[in-house]
């Protein structure tokens, strides 16, 4: 029996916009009223454009510095480094979650000095970072790595640690071996607790990447973003302080849409 | 199904005790419990909460060990899990992550089973419990009777000879309990198999038992076994199936 001939349909209020507009106002809205009233406040005065340059000379600064090929540069070794860290500490970070959540001894010795190293901030570690290993690109990508690896890690630990024992059982009954319980029961059911770790890791791979590139670099995004304030090229900051947002918005909608791919399952 | 089912899938129990370790003190929950149960019987296990049913289940099943006596099946003593049983749970226990047709192959694919073959023979168990039109949905796309059904889909692939089934029934709503209790006794017939059905529902022992196994928590009680002499197909309204619950019931002292 359905009931489904009780419903009465939804009928659209009148002067109020289609629903995939509406949802599209509600959700970006407030997104857009904020880059209009930036914009308002720089053209009418609010706000000295020296200070706030309105949105379109920040644009223009950003078109100019990508055509010119400036930008282009210290993209590229911003992503390098960023990506570097972030790939490193996944490399890491999984692995070594997997085995310390599913191996009691191994985490009993590993906690403590992780727990010590996570707590002493990787900002605060830098400069010994630098002395230990020189000023160039490997002490970048190490504090980056360095902070990126400890979400991950975590995340991965905690999603082992909490799969269904009653799965793990249903799978051992029939006669599922340490290893096939692992790999069909264990990894498949931390996987969305995983990648919880990974996006907080990419935001704070791009945390310290701008951290790292404002103390001894020559180039890359964070660079800019002093040396422009230095230069008093405030567009020019501005541009590159808007390009690190949509690196960062970029890197979690890749991962969003990677965790969509892989646990079509657990969403929604 | 094989020839030989009429004959394999003998359970026996000698003498088995098991205790719990509560407190630093030993909790013992089954002493010295014997029992022969036959090839292709249906037995029902009631109880008072807490005195071993899930315990016996488990021991059964090779996922906990007795501290003495044995567990022989078709005559050999069981040293852990194996493929002659499977067990059904009170929860479905179904992978998420998998459809109800990768759910259902599991079992097999587990045992080595390559993953075509195994998709093949779930299938068939698939539409026995019927749910042919759902082989590619996700569990939380599945009501509790349809999520219970995958379950018992999933131990019937792996053709065992002895079903273990811990409350099978026990979250399920009432009606859809009673359709599943039918579905029950038509895939124990058809399929041949031993069942042996933890319950705390009479009415559902003596629906789908020939023997109940009454357990009790008083040290003193032994276990006690009740043959259930109806004919089937079973009509729960029939005078000899009301006069067998009074006398369950009886047994627990209610009325
Ligand atoms: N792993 C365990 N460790 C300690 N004690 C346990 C363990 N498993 C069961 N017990 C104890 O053994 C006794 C029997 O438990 P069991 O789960 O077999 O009861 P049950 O008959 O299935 O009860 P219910 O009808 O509530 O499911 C209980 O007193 C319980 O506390
Ligand atoms: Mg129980």
């Amino acid at each position: 029996m359905t009931l489904q001939h009780l419903d009465t349909p939804v009928r659209r209020i009148r002067g109020l916009p289609a629903p995939p507009v509406r949802a599209f106002l509600s959700r970006y809205g407030l997104v857009f009223a904020f880059l209009a009233l930036w914009q308002v406040s720089g053209t009418l005065g609010w706000i000295s454009p020296a200070v706030l340059p309105p949105l379109d000379a920040i644009l223009g600064a950003l078109w100019t510095g990508i055509a010119s090929g400036a930008l282009v540069d210290d993209i590229a070794i911003s992503l390098q480094r960023a990506g570097l860290a972030f790939g490193a500490a996944v490399a890491l970070g999984i692995p070594l979650g997997l085995l310390m959540g599913q191996l009691r001894p191994v985490e009993c010795a590993l906690d403590p000095i992780l727990q010590l190293f996570r707590q002493t901030s990787a900002l605060a570690l830098y400069p010994v970072f630098i002395l230990l290993l020189g000023l160039g690109e490997t002490s970048k990508v190490f504090v980056i790595f360095w902070a990126t690896l400890f979400p991950t890690l975590l995340a991965t630990i905690g999603g082992v640690k909490q799969v269904d024992r009653k799965l793990i059982e249903m799978a051992e009954s029939y006669g599922a071996g340490r290893l096939q319980v692992f790999r069909r029961v264990v990894l498949p059911a931390s996987v969305p607790a995983i990648f919880v770790g990974l996006r907080l890791s990419a935001t704070t791979a791009l945390l310290l990447l701008i951290a790292a590139e404002m103390i001894g670099a020559n180039k890359g995004i964070g660079f800019q973003v002093m040396n422009a304030q230095y230069n008093f090229q405030i567009p020019l900051m501005f541009a590159a302080i808007l390009l690190m947002a949509g690196l960062g918005l970029a890197a979690n909608a890749v991962l969003v849409l990677l965790q969509r791919r892989l646990c079509r399952w657990s969403l929604d | 199904m094989t020839a030989d089912t009429d004959t394999r899938g003998q359970v026996a129990l000698r003498h088995l005790s098991k205790a719990f370790m509560l407190n630093g003190q030993p909790l013992p929950v089954l002493r010295n419990l014997s029992l022969d149960i036959r090839a292709g019987e249906s037995l029902a296990i009631v109880g008072p909460s807490g005195c071993g049913k899930t315990t016996l289940l488990r021991l059964l099943a090779g996922l906990e060990q007795a501290d003495s006596g044995q567990v022989l099946i078709d005559g050999r003593p069981i040293r852990g899990v194996g493929t002659e049983r499977a067990v059904i749970y009170q929860e479905p226990r179904l992978l998420p992550w998998l459809t109800v047709l990768e759910n259902v192959a599991f079992g097999l694919e587990v045992r080595g089973i390559g993953r075509g073959a195994a998709q093949d023979r779930a299938r068939h168990h698939i539409r026995l419990v019927g749910l042919a039109d759902f082989e590619g949905a996700y569990p939380r796309q599945l009501s509790g009777g349809m999520a219970q059904r995958v379950g018992i889909a999933r131990a019937l692939t792996v053709q065992p000879e002895i079903l273990l089934l811990d409350e099978p029934l026990g979250a399920l709503d009432a009606m859809t309990k009673l359709t599943m209790q039918e579905e029950l006794t038509r895939i124990w017939a058809e399929e041949g198999v031993t069942m042996i059905l933890v319950t705390h529902d009479l009415e559902e022992a003596i629906f789908l038992a020939d023997r109940v196994l009454v357990l009790s928590r008083d040290q003193g009680v032994g276990p006690r076994l009740i043959d259930v002499d109806l004919p089937r197909p079973r009509d729960r309204s029939q005078q000899d199936f009301v006069a067998m619950r009074r006398q369950l019931m009886a047994e627990f002292g209610l009325h």
